[in-house]
C-alpha cells in the first residue's frame, strides 16, 4: 500500500462516489428477492401459536389438505428431529441448538404450528383456517427476572445442545448464558470511593423495521440441489443452518443473495429460510415465503431487552475508579445471539472509562422466557450497556456538580492505553477526546448546558453521551476476496460480504481501485453466491470495512505481483526491472512499457500464468471506533412531550473510505437511536401477545419527526485497518438514548432509567 | 372479473378477483418497482400514480382502476434517472427499497408544489418511511431535483 501515487485512481479511498447499484435501485429495477422469484413459486404461510407456552395435543390437517391449490401442509410430525440455531454465527455457534423447524412444544406466541404451501396466497390462507389444533396450555414465563431456576422449563428436551459449554448455558435452569469478567478488586475500590452511583436501567426489545420484511425463495436446481435465494446478511451461515435443520449434506445447499432491502442485524438470523426450504424438499416445487409486517413484528429477531445494574465509583474530583455492571438479558423463546449480545453490554461500555480505572467487574445472565426470540440489532448489546453506563456517568456528574463533558474528558481512554475491560486490547487509534471537543463546539455546549426556558414555557436542554463498538470479531471473523484480471484490463472482484444497503460493494471496490491504481468503474463487483464467492462470515459485527477491506488490500498486493510478472515476461526483462503503474507495466528506465490491456489479453493465451488472486483476512484485534453524541431537546413541561431539535454526532471511525456513505449510515443510525430513545415501544399484553404488531402501534421516525442531524468525522488512523479504517455501521445507534435521557434530566430534573422516554414518564416524574 | 385500464401509457386488461388490491395486480403485471412494506397503509412503499395523483396501491381495490390511468416508476424512467442522480449524488439511498414509492410521491409533489420548502417537502413525503437514511440527505436531493425542474440549476 506504500507509494502508490503514480496511477490514475478515480473514485478511490476518501471519495464520495455514488453506490455501484444506485442506477438500478433508483429506477426501480427488479433486483430484490421477490422480484426475481420464479412465477410458479408455491406460496408458503405459517400457522402461528396463539399461546405463549403450550403443547400440541392434537393436530388435524385432513380437511385443510383437501382444499383447492394446497400442495402440502407440514406439522411437527414431518420435520427432522434435529435441533439447530437460526443464529448466523461462525461454527461452533455460541447460540444453543434449541430449535426444530416445527416443534410440538410451542414456546412463544407466534411460534409456528404448521406450514401451509399452496398455489396462491388466498388458497394457503383459506386452507390454514381449516387446520384443527388442540393445545395443552402451559404456565408461561414472561418476565426475565422470574426465568432463572423457575420450575417451568422452556427447553426440557433431551436433545437440546450447547456447542460451546463455556458460555454457561443450562436448559435445566432456563439459562442461555452466564459468566463474569473482572479485573482488580472491585469491591475494595468501590468501598474506597467517595461516591457510588448505584442504579438499575433497562432497554426494550426494539424492532429493526427494515423496509423489506424477511423473505426467501427456494427451488431445486438441475443437479438436484436446494437453491435458496434469500434476503440475508449471512449467506454462508444460512447454507450451514438450513443443511443442519433439514439434516442434509451441506453440499446439497446453495445460497444466493440478491439486493437486500435493509437488515440492521435482523437478517443475521435465518428467520424464514427453513420454511420454503422444507416445502421444496418435500414437493420438489419452487416455494417462497414473504413475512407480513405483522409477522416481522411478532416473530422475528428484535433487540435483546436488557436490565442492567450499574455501580459506578468515583472520587470527589470526578476520578472514576471502578465500575461494576450486571446485565440480565432476555433471549426469549430461543437462544439466538443470546450468549454473545450480552457480552457487548459490558465489554463495549466499561472500557470508555479506562484512564483512571482501578477495577471493574462485569457479570451477566441471559435467560429463556416465553416471548419472541431476540436476535441481532445494530449495536448488538453495546447499545444497551452504553445506555446504562453513560446514564450512570451523567448521574455521577450531577451528583458531583460537574459538567458531564468535563467529567468525561477527565476519565476517557486515551490513544495507546490498554483496556482491561476490552479483552486487554490497546486503543491503538482513538480520537474520542477530539470527538468530544468538536461535538461541544457544534452544539454550543458552553452556552446551552444545562438548559434554558423559552418564552412559550418550553425548556431547551442539552445532553451528551459517548459510544464505542468493535470492528469485527477478533480471531473469528474472516473475509476473502477474489479478483481476476479480464479482457482489456478490467477487474472482476468476487466477495462473500453482503451489501444490504450499506454500500460495501462500492467501498470495497474503492479500496481495490486505490490499491490497483485505476478508476473505480474498472472494478466490477459480484455479490454473494455460496457456490462461487470466496468465503466471508457475512456482514455483521461491523466487520466488512475492516475485515473484508483488509482482504481487498492483501488480494490486490498479490495481484500486482502477478501483473508485474507477466508484464516483465512480455517486456522480456526481469521482474525486478519493471514497475506497475496502474494502466501499464514499465521498465524502470522508462524505455519500454506494456499496457494493462495487453497484459490482460496476453494472459488469456497459452504460455502465461493466470492473473487472479484470492486472499482471506481476519484480525487478532477488533479496534473500536469511538463517538460523541449531543442532543438538544425541547421539552413541554405541561405535557411532558420531548422533541429532539438538534442532534450532533462526531465519529472516529478511522479513515473514512466514502464520506457520503459513512455520513448517511451515521444519520440513519442516529435517527434509529432517537426512535429507540423516545417512542419505539414493543408491547406485550398479559398473555404474551405482541400488541405492537404494525407501524401504527410500533412507531418509527417519519420525516416530520426527524430533527436536524449534523455529523462530522474526527478520523484517527488505525494501523491494522485497510487504509487506516475502522468500522461505522453499528456505533452510530448508541448515543441517542443516554444523551436524550440526560437532556430530559437537565430540562426538568426527571431521570428516566427505563426506555423509552415517553411523555407519560416525564410528566409523572415531574409530578413526584 | 376482468378490468381494463391504462398502465404506463398502454392499455392493459387483467383478470382479477374482487378483493385484489391494485398492488397485487401491478406486481402480477410485472411492475416490480412497486413494493410493499406493511398491511396498514403506513409505509408509502407502494405509492403509484392514479390519473397523475399519488395513491397507495396497497389500499386501492384493483376493480376501482377500470378506465383509469395508472403510472408506476417503470413508466417514468427519464424522471427516475434525473431524481435518481440527485439521490445518488447525496448517497441518499442505502438499501433503496423505499425509493420507488418515495420517488413517485416526489413526482406528485413536483406537480403540486414545484417550489416546496423544506418543511413542505417533509410534510408531503411524511407517509414515505425510510429506515436507512435518516431523511436529511433525501430532503437535500429532493430540493435539488425541484430546482433543476424549475430551471434554477443546470444539470
Ligand atoms: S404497503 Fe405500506 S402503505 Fe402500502
Ligand atoms: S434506503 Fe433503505 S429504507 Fe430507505
Amino acid at each position: 500500500m506504500s507509494e502508490q501515487k503514480r496511477g490514475r485512481v478515480i473514485g478511490g479511498v476518501g471519495k464520495p462516489v455514488p453506490k455501484k447499484d444506485a442506477p438500478a435501485l433508483l429506477t426501480g429495477k427488479p433486483v430484490y428477492t421477490a422480484d426475481i422469484a420464479p412465477k410458479d413459486c408455491l406460496c408458503v404461510k405459517l400457522l402461528h401459536s396463539p399461546h405463549a407456552h403450550a403443547m400440541i395435543e392434537e393436530i388435524d390437517v385432513s380437511r385443510a389438505q383437501k382444499m383447492p391449490g394446497v400442495a402440502c401442509i407440514l406439522t411437527y410430525k414431518d420435520v427432522p428431529d434435529v435441533r439447530f440455531t437460526q443464529a448466523g454465527q461462525t461454527y461452533p455457534e455460541f447460540s444453543p441448538y434449541d430449535r426444530l423447524i416445527l416443534d410440538r412444544h410451542l414456546r412463544c406466541v407466534g411460534d409456528p404450528v404448521a406450514i401451509v404451501a399452496a398455489e396462491t396466497e388466498k388458497q394457503a390462507l383459506a386452507a390454514m383456517k381449516l387446520i384443527r389444533v388442540k393445545y395443552q396450555v402451559l404456565e408461561a414465563i414472561l418476565d426475565a427476572k422470574q426465568a432463572m431456576d423457575n420450575q417451568t422449563l422452556i427447553h426440557p428436551e433431551e436433545n437440546w445442545r450447547a456447542l460451546v459449554p463455556s458460555c454457561g448455558a443450562d436448559n435445566r435452569r432456563n439459562l442461555v448464558a452466564m459468566g463474569e469478567d473482572a479485573h482488580g478488586d472491585v469491591e475494595a475500590e468501590l468501598a474506597a470511593c467517595d461516591i457510588v452511583i448505584d442504579q438499575e436501567y433497562s432497554t426494550q426489545a426494539n424492532q429493526q423495521c427494515m423496509m423489506e420484511t424477511f423473505r426467501a425463495f427456494t427451488r431445486m436446481d438441475y443437479y438436484g440441489r436446494l437453491e435458496i435465494v434469500s434476503s440475508t446478511q449471512v449467506p454462508f451461515h444460512v447454507r450451514r443452518i438450513i443443511a443442519t435443520a433439514l439434516d442434509i449434506p451441506k453440499s446439497r445447499v446453495r445460497v444466493v443473495k440478491p439486493r437486500i432491502g435493509g437488515g440492521f442485524g435482523a437478517k443475521q438470523t435465518a428467520v424464514c429460510e427453513q420454511y420454503p426450504a422444507i416445502v421444496t424438499m418435500k414437493t420438489g416445487r419452487p416455494a417462497m415465503i414473504i413475512y407480513t409486517r405483522e409477522e416481522s413484528m411478532t416473530l422475528s429477531s428484535p433487540r435483546h431487552a436488557m436490565t442492567m445494574h450499574v455501580r459506578l465509583g468515583a472520587m470527589k474530583d470526578g476520578t472514576i475508579r471502578a465500575i461494576d455492571l450486571h446485565t440480565l438479558s432476555n433471549s426469549g423463546a430461543y437462544g439466538e445471539h443470546g450468549p454473545t449480545t450480552v457480552g457487548l453490554s459490558g465489554h463495549k461500555s466499561i472500557p470508555l472509562y479506562t484512564h483512571h480505572m482501578k477495577a471493574f467487574r462485569f457479570a451477566w445472565h441471559t435467560v429463556y422466557t416465553n416471548t419472541m426470540s431476540a436476535g441481532a440489532y445494530r449495536g448488538y448489546g453495546a447499545t444497551q450497556g452504553l445506555f446504562a453506563v453513560e446514564s450512570a456517568v451523567n448521574e455521577l456528574a450531577h451528583a458531583l456538580n460537574m459538567d458531564p463533558a468535563a467529567l468525561r474528558e477527565h476519565n476517557i481512554v486515551r490513544e495507546g492505553e490498554a483496556m482491561p475491560a476490552y479483552y486487554g486490547e490497546t486503543a491503538a487509534s482513538c480520537a474520542v477526546d477530539r470527538c468530544i471537543a468538536r461535538a461541544k463546539e457544534m452544539i454550543g455546549w458552553e452556552k446551552k448546558y444545562p438548559a434554558r426556558t423559552l418564552e412559550n414555557g418550553h425548556i431547551r436542554a442539552v445532553g451528551m453521551a459517548l459510544a464505542m463498538q468493535g470492528s469485527g470479531i477478533s480471531n473469528v471473523d474472516t473475509g476473502a476476496v477474489m479478483i481476476r484480471l479480464g479482457d482489456d484490463g478490467i477487474y472482476n472482484m468476487s466477495i462473500g460480504a453482503t451489501d444490504m444497503g450499506t454500500g460495501c460493494d462500492t467501498i470495497l471496490a474503492q479500496m481495490a481501485a486505490q490499491s490497483l491504481e485505476c478508476p473505480v468503474d474498472n472494478i466490477t463487483v459480484h455479490g454473494v453466491d455460496t457456490d462461487t464467492s470466496p468465503y466471508d462470515c457475512g456482514s455483521y459485527a461491523s466487520s466488512t470495512t475492516y475485515v473484508t477491506g483488509m482482504a481487498v488490500v492483501k488480494t490486490c498486493e498479490e495481484l500486482r505481483k502477478k501483473i508485474i510478472r507477466v508484464g516483465a515476461q512480455l517486456l522480456d526483462c526481469a521482474e525486478g526491472e519493471v514497475l506497475f503503474e496502474g494502466d501499464r507495466v514499465v521498465k524502470a528506465d522508462a524505455s519500454v512499457s506494456v499496457t494493462l490491456a495487453e497484459i490482460a489479453n496476453a494472459h488469456m493465451m497459452a504460455g502465461y500464468e493466470d492473473i487472479s488472486a484470492c486472499i482471506s483476512s481476519g484480525s487478532p484485534v477488533s479496534p473500536p471506533p469511538f463517538m460523541c453524541g449531543c442532543a438538544e431537546i425541547d421539552l413541554d413541561p405541561m405535557t411532558g412531550e420531548v422533541n429532539v431539535v438538534d442532534y450532533v454526532g462526531v465519529v472516529d471511525c478511522g479513515t473514512v473510505i466514502n464520506p457520503n456513505l459513512a455520513m448517511r449510515q451515521t444519520e440513519g443510525g442516529l435517527l434509529q437511536g432517537i426512535g429507540m430513545a423516545l417512542y419505539e415501544r414493543p408491547t406485550l399484553d398479559h398473555l404474551g401477545r405482541t400488541v405492537s404488531n404494525s407501524f401504527l402501534q410500533y412507531k418509527i421516525p417519519a420525516r416530520i419527526d426527524a430533527p436536524s442531524i449534523r455529523v462530522e468525522f474526527e478520523p484517527s488512523y488505525e494501523p491494522t485497518g485497510p487504509f487506516g479504517a475502522k468500522s461505522i455501521g453499528e456505533i452510530v445507534i448508541n448515543t441517542p438514548s443516554p444523551a436524550i435521557a440526560d437532556a430530559v434530566y437537565n430540562a426538568c430534573g426527571v431521570r428516566v432509567r427505563h426506555l423509552p422516554i415517553t411523555s407519560e414518564k416525564v410528566l409523572l416524574g415531574e409530578r413526584e | 372479473m376482468n378490468v381494463e385500464f391504462m398502465l404506463n401509457g398502454r392499455k392493459v386488461s387483467a383478470l382479477i378477483e374482487a378483493d385484489d388490491s391494485l398492488y397485487t395486480v401491478l406486481r402480477a403485471l410485472g411492475m416490480y418497482s412497486v413494493k410493499c412494506g406493511c398491511e396498514t397503509t403506513n409505509c408509502g412503499l407502494c405509492t403509484v400514480h392514479m390519473d397523475g395523483k399519488a395513491v397507495l396501491s396497497c389500499s386501492v381495490p384493483a376493480a376501482r382502476c377500470a378506465g383509469h390511468e395508472i403510472t408506476t416508476l417503470e413508466g417514468m424512467q427519464d424522471e427516475a434517472k434525473l431524481l435518481g442522480s440527485c439521490l445518488a449524488g447525496e448517497g441518499a439511498e442505502q438499501c433503496g427499497f423505499c425509493a420507488p414509492g418515495m420517488m413517485m410521491n416526489v413526482f406528485a409533489l413536483a406537480k403540486e408544489n414545484p417550489h416546496a420548502t423544506d418543511d413542505e417537502i417533509d410534510a408531503f413525503l411524511a407517509g414515505n418511511l425510510c429506515r436507512c437514511s435518516g431523511y436529511v440527505s433525501q430532503r437535500r436531493a429532493v430540493k435539488k431535483y425541484l430546482s433543476i425542474k424549475a430551471g434554477e440549476v443546470c444539470v
